[in-house]
């Protein structure tokens, strides 16, 4: 299993987690080298409630594309965060947006605190693309997917009139994340 | 060099793109999760290409538009779950007896009723054999990866339209919604077959012609003006209360099909020729099972898996000769046991075989198979 | 076939049925005394009226005796499933729009069973013709009482009378969205045939109510003399020409159904429709 490298996006939906799975893993498969599948899962409604989003990225074939054991987990609400952590793996990364998550979860794992939607909110005045400032920070986190690629992978994913606040959103997050090292 | 793109597709979307690939020309049916996006993506890129799209009112009236469309003479196509793989088995049926060819997609989610509608299942695999009334010829493929889609929808068509029977492509929710790299073959990549059309004179055309296994089939306004019926028929096409003609007939559409498995049946193994024990199971289950039997020769057990592409027909002779070189055949599978049955049919007393069950929307998991791999160390 | 005496032969050369029947396929299984039979022979004379080639015309049916009728005729007929005659007429129309398709569905079969098909393709206006036989009955199956079965008629399961009120095939075709919606009889049969002419001739989905006699059980069950006895009452004496109507005091029309062209506009057909997407995204590319 160690040629796997696991990563969950979590948070509610609506939230763009699944896109956030969607452009990681493009990034590492489409944009980069390696191998990509990404899977989610959610209740009957798209709006509101849990969601999740699962990227596996991998040199080999994928087979089992759910997370078994996961190096990074992004928790965006309380709820996605108390739900979903528990598949994290010691020495994993667990990154939680601290103005949503308040009550914070013990675990062998590096806990990783950061204010994201106000972050989104306050600098660059929508709190739409704090998954994309979240993808900035776990890029510059794990290394597994390049600056490069996973720009191209942002650009590609959004609206034409977007591409400069989306850019914005991914360089706020690998500045943010190198204060969190 | 041809030009062959790659992309990052759901399972969905890689069964539009071998739709099309298919030369699909028609599309009708009605929303239902976890299948919509194939519809949504067929409603794209149908009328840029001339073919047609339509949402139609009812799940019912999906399959039998797509059947007229077919008739029609235009390679068709509809796609739903298990509610409405349900409501769609009456004409299925149709399709069976009037020998009409049509790919019907059902992304499986969890049941009975309406169930778990974003939850993977694997539940309608009797159905997609036995859920029309009366004997008749079930044909169905089983992808795994989010390209096999691509190139089992394609087979699919194929199927369809070589034998002139309805065929389902099988795949589960998890399949339906995850993301994969796949590339898009380039014309000519893969085989592409279209139904046989009629050469004789109008006058002498029969659509049910004896003298073939699988007769060619006019397109409606085509100069042949034939008759087709839901009802047992003649080689004309009319209806007959002949008990000879019946008996033939229902055993023609039947032995069209069992007389050319081996064409029909397409089976992956993996680490078979020295295995012990042995995995046997189809869609998303089967990526787990695969990890399942490289982490158990990781640990010196002699694993292997069979995985069927076609579980309709049942891959009779690869399971039957299976059983014969291991001790177990496990089978897992997103239901409460019904591909078991069939193993366990075929295999006779020739091997143990175990199922391993799941039926509250979560996927059956590597560790879970690998544990039962374990006990035949 | 037996034909009514008709008031004027307007038809000097005998027409010959035969062009357009299935000879070999008769006899048909309709019951002496049926009007199904003449609703043919009007639909076969609307049908040589518009001088379409047979090639091109498809006729397609569900379950129930008016549904045996595409085995009868020599165009590309399909004979369906119960109720599902209009979706697979939908997906023949829509795959051809060059076809001329014709629909005969019975009033069990497009109204109960068919219900919600038929109320969808009349919304979309397809152009199609919807020829729907109203005998009141579930023939095919031994008489039982069918959505247009008038309340207190006896059938095989209403031995005490019927107590559901029918369903009127035009209000309804109407208020859907069919943008043609006639109603005819077997016996005004020569104005069956014109009405029969014209909606096929109208594009957009047209609907045709034809009321006629199933004498084996509604006529025998509702004590009725005779078959001839049958279309007196029911198609004569209870219908009114449209265009009599607005002559006649309010009391004369109770209760009476009305003939000729109900509703007729001019409305965007779906394949038009759908073919000008088709040419703004061949242009586009």
């Amino acid at each position: 299993m160690s040629d796997r490298y696991e990563l969950r996006f979590s948070g509610s939906g609506g939230q763009g987690m699944i896109l956030a799975g969607i452009i990681m893993a493009e990034a590492a498969s489409i944009y980069g080298t390696k191998n990509a599948a990404q899977s989610q899962s959610y209740g009957p409604e798209s709006r509101g409630g849990a969601s999740k989003a699962e990227v596996i990225i991998s040199d080999q074939i994928i087979d089992y594309p759910k997370a078994t054991a996961i190096d990074c987990m992004l928790a965006m609400t309380q709820e996605a965060c108390t739900k979903y952590h528990g598949d994290v793996k010691e020495g994993g990364i667990l990154l939680v947006d601290s103005d949503e998550v308040k009550v914070l979860p013990e675990g062998k794992f590096r806990l990783l605190k950061y204010p994201i939607t106000s972050a989104a909110r306050d600098e660059l005045g929508k709190t739409i693309v704090a998954n994309i400032i979240s993808l900035g920070m776990i890029t510059e986190l794990t290394g597994i997917v390049t600056h490069e690629a996973i720009e191209k992978a942002v650009l590609s994913r959004v609206p034409a009139a977007f591409l400069e606040l989306n850019k914005k959103a991914l360089q706020i997050g690998f500045e943010r994340a190198k204060t969190l090292k | 060099m041809a030009d062959r793109k790659k992309k990052f597709l759901q399972g969905n979307e890689a069964c539009v793109e071998g739709a099309l690939y298919a030369g699909c020309m028609f599309f009708a049916g009605y929303p239902i999760t976890p299948s919509t996006e194939v519809a949504e993506g067929l409603s794209v890129r149908l009328p840029k290409i001339g073919g047609k799209f339509i949402q139609m009112e009812d799940e019912i009236a999906g399959i039998a538009a797509a059947l007229g469309g077919s008739l029609a003479g235009l390679k068709s196509m509809t796609a739903t779950s298990g509610p409405g793989f349900s409501l769609k088995q009456e004409c299925l049926g149709y399709a069976c007896l009037a020998e009409i060819p049509l790919v019907i997609v059902n992304v499986m989610r969890g049941g009975p009723s309406t169930g778990y509608p974003t939850g993977p299942s694997q539940s309608d695999i009797m159905q997609a054999k036995w859920g029309t009334h009366g004997d008749h010829p079930a044909i169905s493929v089983t992808p795994s990866y989010v390209q096999e889609i691509l190139s089992e929808t394609v087979r699919a068509f194929n199927l369809a339209e070589r034998f002139r029977t309805p065929v389902v492509v099988l795949y589960d929710e998890i399949l339906g919604h995850m993301r994969e790299p796949i590339t898009i073959p380039a014309p000519g990549d893969l085989e592409v077959i279209d139904r046989m059309r009629p050469e004789c004179k109008s006058e002498d055309y029969l659509p049910y012609d004896e003298k073939y296994e699988v007769a060619p089939l006019a397109p409606f306004g085509a100069g042949y003006r034939f008759h087709v019926t839901g009802l047992n028929h003649k080689q004309d096409g009319f209806p007959t209360n002949d008990s000879k003609q019946i008996g033939a007939n229902n055993l023609r559409i039947m032995s069209k099909i069992e007389n050319h498995k081996e064409e029909i049946w397409k089976n992956d193994e993996l680490l078979l020729d020295d295995a012990e024990v042995a995995v046997f199971t189809i869609g998303s289950t089967a990526r787990s099972a695969r990890f399942a039997v490289l982490e158990a020769r990781k640990a010196g057990i002699k694993a292997g898996l069979l995985r069927p592409l076609t579980i309709w027909p049942f891959p009779e002779k690869a399971v039957r000769e299976l059983a014969k070189r291991v001790k177990a055949i496990i089978v897992p599978e997103l239901n409460l046991g019904q591909m078991i049955l069939e193993v366990e049919r075929v295999s006779g007393a020739a091997c143990e075989v175990v199922g391993i069950n799941r039926v509250d929307g979560e996927p059956i998991t590597p560790m879970q198979i690998l544990d039962v791999i374990k006990k035949y160390k | 076939m037996s034909v009514p005496a008709e008031k004027k032969e307007k038809v000097s050369v005998p027409f010959d049925y035969n062009k357009y029947l299935r000879p070999n396929k008769l006899p048909h299984i309709w019951c002496p005394g049926c009007g199904h039979g003449i609703v043919l022979k009007a639909m076969l004379r609307a049908i040589d009226k518009t001088g379409f080639d047979k090639n091109d015309i498809c006729v397609i049916s569900g379950i129930g005796c008016s549904s045996r009728t595409p085995g009868y005729v020599d165009f590309n007929t399909l004979h369906t499933l119960h109720g599902r005659a209009l979706s697979f007429a939908t997906g023949v129309k829509f795959a051809n729009p060059k076809l001329k398709v014709i629909v005969v569905t019975g009033d069990g079969d497009a109204l109960a069973i068919g219900g919600n098909h038929f109320i969808h393709t009349c919304r979309r206006n397809i152009d199609l013709t919807v020829l729907v036989f109203t005998n009141a009955t579930y023939g095919m199956t031994g008489g039982q009482y069918s959505p247009t079965t008038p309340m207190g008629s006896q059938a095989t399961t209403s031995r005490y009378g019927s107590i559901e009120p029918p369903f009127d095939a035009c209000e309804m075709a109407k208020a859907s969205g069919a943008s043609f919606v006639a109603r005819g009889t077997a016996y005004h049969t020569l104005e069956l045939e014109k009405t029969i002419h014209e909606a096929i001739m109208h594009k957009g989905t047209s609907v045709v109510d034809i009321i006629d006699a199933c004498p084996t059980y509604y006529g025998r069950a509702n004590k009725f003399k005779s078959a001839t006895h049958m279309m007196e009452v029911i198609e004569k004496e209870n219908t009114v020409n449209v265009k009599q109507a607005d002559k006649l005091p309010p009391e004369k029309l109770e209760g009476k159904f009305l003939r000729g062209v109900l509703h007729k506009i001019e409305k965007p057909e779906y394949c038009e429709q759908y073919e000008s997407i088709v040419m703004e995204k061949a242009k586009a590319k």
